[in-house]
């Protein structure tokens, strides 16, 4: 291994050897993997609230964020377990309803044991960690801000961005006031009623997914499209399913305005919001601007993410960075165009960000550095799961890749629909499960893209990530025993 | 030469037959009897003879038995151009219970059991949705003829899906009780009575096994119920008592306790016998903790009917001999299955079968001691009983046999799962067995208990979650056996049954990016030795 050029111990004494800003997946698993390579480990993680005032707190957007996606598409698919149950002869004496204020109190309690969890496991492996703000101010020096707005600085010999991302907001009047995100969505006290989810990405789907599951009506908007960068297929896939079930879809429009009507409810604390929406007719450049308005109780905003670097000082020390969109490009090593500065997680440019990966990278980061391994991170075979309620897993190439990269006559794409056995007594849609397999034929064949979409897609996948990592080709594959009566 | 020899076999066999009063059809009418039994026997020594003249035989493949197996290897052989022919035939159980085309799998196996055991999930997650802010008011209660109606329906419409299959790939479809007469004809028998006689270049027998009763236990046939019976029941089985510690019994058990019923398993000696200790013990763990009965080191005696309409059961405990009795509404044995290999006339041919199982005797491309005569699924002896095995095993044969390719089934890691309350697979080798074939020094157990994120809001015990990967301890550390228990077990252990086919080690496994958040990524994330005698239990994130 090539260690990175660093100067010599003797013109500088450092406080740390490790020093992490942002408590997310990949930094606490870089800083977990240091402190057990008995480094002098500190991790520095604080989340401004957000603009609709929910606070965070450690673990970043992976920890609680991801924990709460789970929690929610598990309570919209208990909805619908229970609507089977009755199929499998389970009585119910009256209908069933849900509880907004139950549900939000469970998973808080369960996201702050969780959180002390954690706390108390990076503790265990000697990692120190302080809620407190990092900026760089100089080489190798990190001021420290607490909560209470003391001052300190630390220096350190290596150190780790990986202050993760936040939802970005539209610059359209409106939005700030009015407007929630994913992250408050939980901190609301009262069920969200009619919501407009306003962006087509992963998250603005298992949003609307989790509201429509707890019965409500929910309109998606889908600016600027459907799961950019997933594969198109199964993208369209998706969206039929959800519109099937129930979910309203905007196509071609883009949000304008959202302005606050008079209390039309008789309960106070309900306000509904006109909203103004351009509709785009025929081609973009050409458009015809048509307004229209629409009211909805609740306008939820998952249009796009924005890494948090923008206020810890890169430009003081010379980190490449792209003033726009907040990434900081780095080398294979994770190295940021400053030496002794890493960077994983989505301040990455141009990589996927999940948070298994994010974790992956900081470990192998932490092993590279003190451990003595060579192992560089995979960002090919990188599974992601999206929690839609027909839940959508991946992992490599998407068809178009795969085409674009390897020309569309040395692919071969396997597909087929599957009907899983839990859903022919409910009578659900037989042609709504699918797996594709995308394989490269002049590499025997080999497998370079896996999409499935079904229940506990992502438990399914896993498994075949390893087997790919194998180089797994479509000949293993079907020569495999199927477990029976599963559908994997 | 050998034409004569085979002649004067038929001779032999023929008279046989006509000597054998059992072997031909139950009619009352003995004269009409035997002038059937004089016609048919002028017919098949017709057929014999035109067959050795002209070399011609009615069928390419003779499939004797249409479960998963057979099916698939028909269908699979039709496709490559055979004309073939299979023949089905359902011989109801003590209780009477009888059903249609497709096998055990089907019928009386993993579809039904499936099914039932998603009713009892879907119970669990009605209990845990009240955790997840869903108002449930009184009581919810299980209603055993709707659920049985709407699995047998579904059955139903599969046996449909299976004739149509057949038609539709020109598989020509016989409901007769096959039975062999020689290495190319086979004897089929109708419900009625009547016999037909077909021929065929090569027969494979894949007619499976069915459950058995135990022998010295008086009562057992007449009041007990088997797992042919349990999913056909058209009222709910009640208080149970499930006699067995096979992956059947404790499935029954499982389900039964699942839907509200009361179900004790009685065990002799060890539960989940072949599969890896230590998560055995993990599964009746479970079981016991969610509401299972298990009666340990228990030996039934005998069943009674009592007055009442229940059932009076008697066991003794192995150790100290005492004797103990209860009462229950229906007891179900579930203590092994065991092929029908004596009806098939198989000893008369010679084909060389396991005394002691009953089953045939096979080679790795599934033929017999006999030519032309091929065996496999649950028939053949030290198969794995499993439905894709048998499917994946019929579909080479038919390959094979239609000269297409020579590849053999491979009958390493193939994944199991056992649908027990909380599920459990596992791939390749159980711990016991790596340990005897490498040596306790010549494996690494890497294991985990981990908690599934979404029992944590429904406040449900983990305790039994754990992952366990067996690997190789010098070298690449090669993967040797993964077990794994939790929800979705079978889902998540298929693709590493995959990683296992392809050669996985302990390094891939560690350069797998894990998808978060699920189960399955726990896999990925074992890095606790057993060696190292460190604590496995769950921790942070």
């Amino acid at each position: 291994m090539d260690p990175p050029a660093r100067p010599s111990l003797g013109l500088y004494d450092y406080d740390y050897d490790f020093l992490v800003i942002g408590g997310g997946s990949g930094g606490l698993a870089a800083a977990m993997e240091a402190a057990a390579l008995s480094k002098k480990v500190l991790v520095l993680d604080f989340m401004a609230p957000s603009p609709r005032g929910t606070k965070k707190e450690l673990g970043g957007s992976s920890f609680s964020l991801d924990r709460v996606r789970k929690f929610l598409q598990q309570t919209s698919l208990l909805g619908k377990a229970i609507e089977d149950s009755q199929k499998f002869g389970w009585k119910f004496k009256e209908e069933v309803l849900h509880g907004w204020s139950e549900l939000v109190q469970a998973i808080q309690d369960q996201v702050k044991s969780g959180i002390s969890e954690l706390k108390r496991e990076l503790k265990s492996c000697g990692v120190h960690y302080l809620q407190a703000r990092g900026e760089i101010v100089a080489p190798h020096t990190v001021e420290v801000t607490d909560m209470n707005g003391r001052k300190r600085n630390f220096k350190a010999e290596t150190l780790v961005i990986a202050t993760g991302d936040k939802p970005h907001y539209l610059d359209i009047p409106g939005v700030i006031e009015y407007c929630i995100t994913s992250e408050d969505l939980l901190s609301q006290r009262h069920p969200p009623g009619r919501t407009l989810v306003v962006g087509g990405s992963a998250e603005g789907l298992e949003c609307a997914g989790f509201l429509f599951g707890l019965g409500m009506m929910v309109t998606v908007m889908l600016q600027p499209g459907l799961l950019p960068g997933c594969d198109r297929k199964m993208a369209a896939k998706i969206e039929n399913h959800m519109i099937v079930s129930g979910v309203n879809i905007l196509h071609q429009c883009s949000l304008s305005k959202v302005e606050q009507i008079e209390d039309v409810l008789s309960d106070s604390f309900k306000s509904e919001y006109k909203i103004l929406f351009t509709i785009w007719m025929g081609i973009a450049t050409r458009a015809l601007h048509l307004q229209y308005c629409g009211h909805c109780v609740q306008v939820l905003l998952a249009v796009a993410r924005k890494p948090c670097t923008f206020d810890i000082g890169l430009e003081c020390v010379g980190v490449q960075w792209d003033q726009k969109t907040g990434q900081i490009p780095v080398n294979e090593r994770d190295q940021t165009s400053v030496d002794y500065i890493y960077a994983i997680g989505s301040v990455q440019q141009g990589r996927l960000s999940t948070p298994g990966l994010s974790r992956q990278t900081g470990k192998l980061l932490a092993q590279r550095l003190y451990g003595g391994v060579n192992i560089l991170c995979d960002y090919i075979n990188v599974p992601t799961v999206v929690l839609t309620p027909l839940e959508y897993a991946a992992c490599g190439l998407s068809e178009e890749k795969a085409n674009l990269h390897f020309g569309e006559k040395s692919v071969e794409v396997y597909h087929s629909y599957y009907w899983p056995m839990e859903w022919t007594l409910p009578c659900r849609n037989k042609n709504s499960c699918y797996v594709k397999v995308i394989c490269h034929i002049p590499d025997h064949e080999r497998v370079v893209g896996l999409h499935i979409m079904g229940p506990n897609a992502g438990d399914v996948l896993q498994g075949f990530v390893t087997a790919m990592k194998c180089g797994l080709t479509k000949q293993q594959l079907d020569s495999t025993v199927g477990i029976y009566p599963g559908f994997a | 030469m050998a034409t004569i020899g085979q002649i004067v076999f038929y001779r032999r066999c023929c008279r046989h037959l006509c000597q054998d009063p059992g072997s031909s059809s139950h009619n009352n009418n003995m004269a009409a009897l035997s002038r059937s039994r004089h016609r048919w026997k002028r017919i098949k020594c017709l057929h014999v003879f035109s067959r050795n003249l002209t070399g011609k035989f009615d069928y390419d493949l003779l499939v004797v038995g249409g479960g998963s197996g057979g099916l698939a290897c028909s269908k699979e052989a039709a496709q490559l151009g055979q004309k073939v022919a299979v023949l089905d035939y359902v011989e109801p159980s003590a209780k009477g219970t009888k059903w249609g085309l497709g096998g055990t799998c089907v019928n009386v196996g993993c579809i039904p059991k499936k099914l039932m055991h998603q009713a009892a999930l879907l119970g669990s997650a009605v209990k845990d949705a009240q955790k997840y802010g869903w108002q449930i008011s009184g009581t919810v209660c299980h209603d055993w003829p709707s659920m049985a109606e709407a699995i047998q329906n579904h059955v139903r419409s599969l046996n449909w899906g299976h004739r149509v299959q057949l038609q539709d790939k020109k598989v020509k479809y016989l409901n007769l009780k096959g039975s062999l007469v020689d290495e190319h004809t086979v004897r089929g028998v109708t419900k009625a009575g009547k016999e037909t006689i077909l021929t065929a270049k090569n027969i494979v027998i894949a007619t499976g096994g069915r459950p058995k009763y135990p022998t010295n236990v008086p009562g057992a046939v007449e009041h007990g119920i088997t797992s042919d019976d349990l999913f056909w029941l058209r009222k709910s089985p009640g208080k149970t008592l499930v006699v067995g510690a096979s992956y059947v019994a404790l499935e029954c058990a499982g389900f039964l306790t699942g839907i509200g019923l009361d179900a004790t398993v009685m065990v002799r000696s060890m539960a989940l016998r072949g599969f890896d200790r230590q998560m055995a013990g993990l599964v009746t763990d479970y079981m016991e903790s969610y509401g299972t009965r298990f009666a340990w080191n228990s030996v039934p005696k005998r069943v009674d009917r009592l007055s009442s309409g229940g059932l009076q059961v008697t066991w003794t405990l192995a150790q100290s001999g005492e004797e103990l009795k209860d009462t229950y509404d229906s007891v179900l044995w579930a203590v092994g299955r065991a092929p029908e290999t004596k009806a098939l006339g198989l000893d008369r041919l010679g084909v060389e079968l396991n005394e002691e199982s009953g089953k045939i005797i096979v080679g790795a491309d599934e033929s017999t001691s006999v030519p032309n005569i091929f065996a496999f699924g649950d028939i053949g002896e030290g198969r794995p009983e499993l439905t894709p095995t048998a499917i994946k095993a019929g579909k080479l044969l038919a390959h094979r046999l239609a000269g297409r390719s020579a590849e053999l089934m491979n009958y390493d890691n193939v994944a199991t799962t056992v649908f027990t309350p909380l599920e459990y697979a596992c791939v390749g080798l159980s711990e016991e067995e790596a340990e005897k074939r490498h040596g306790k020094d010549g494996i690494e157990v890497y294991h985990a208990f981990y908690k599934p994120l979404e029992f944590t809001v429904a406040e449900r015990d983990a305790g039994q979650c754990y992952i366990k990967v067996v690997c190789e301890r010098g070298g690449d550390q090669k993967i040797l056996g993964l077990h794994f228990t939790g929800p979705n077990a079978g889902e998540v252990t298929q693709g590493f049954a995959m990683g296992l086919q392809c050669g996985a080690t302990y390094s891939h496994l560690l350069q797998t990016v894990g998808i978060h958040p699920t189960c399955a990524e726990e896999v990925v994330k074992v890095h606790i030795t057993k060696r190292s005698g460190l604590d496995p239990t769950v921790t942070g994130c």
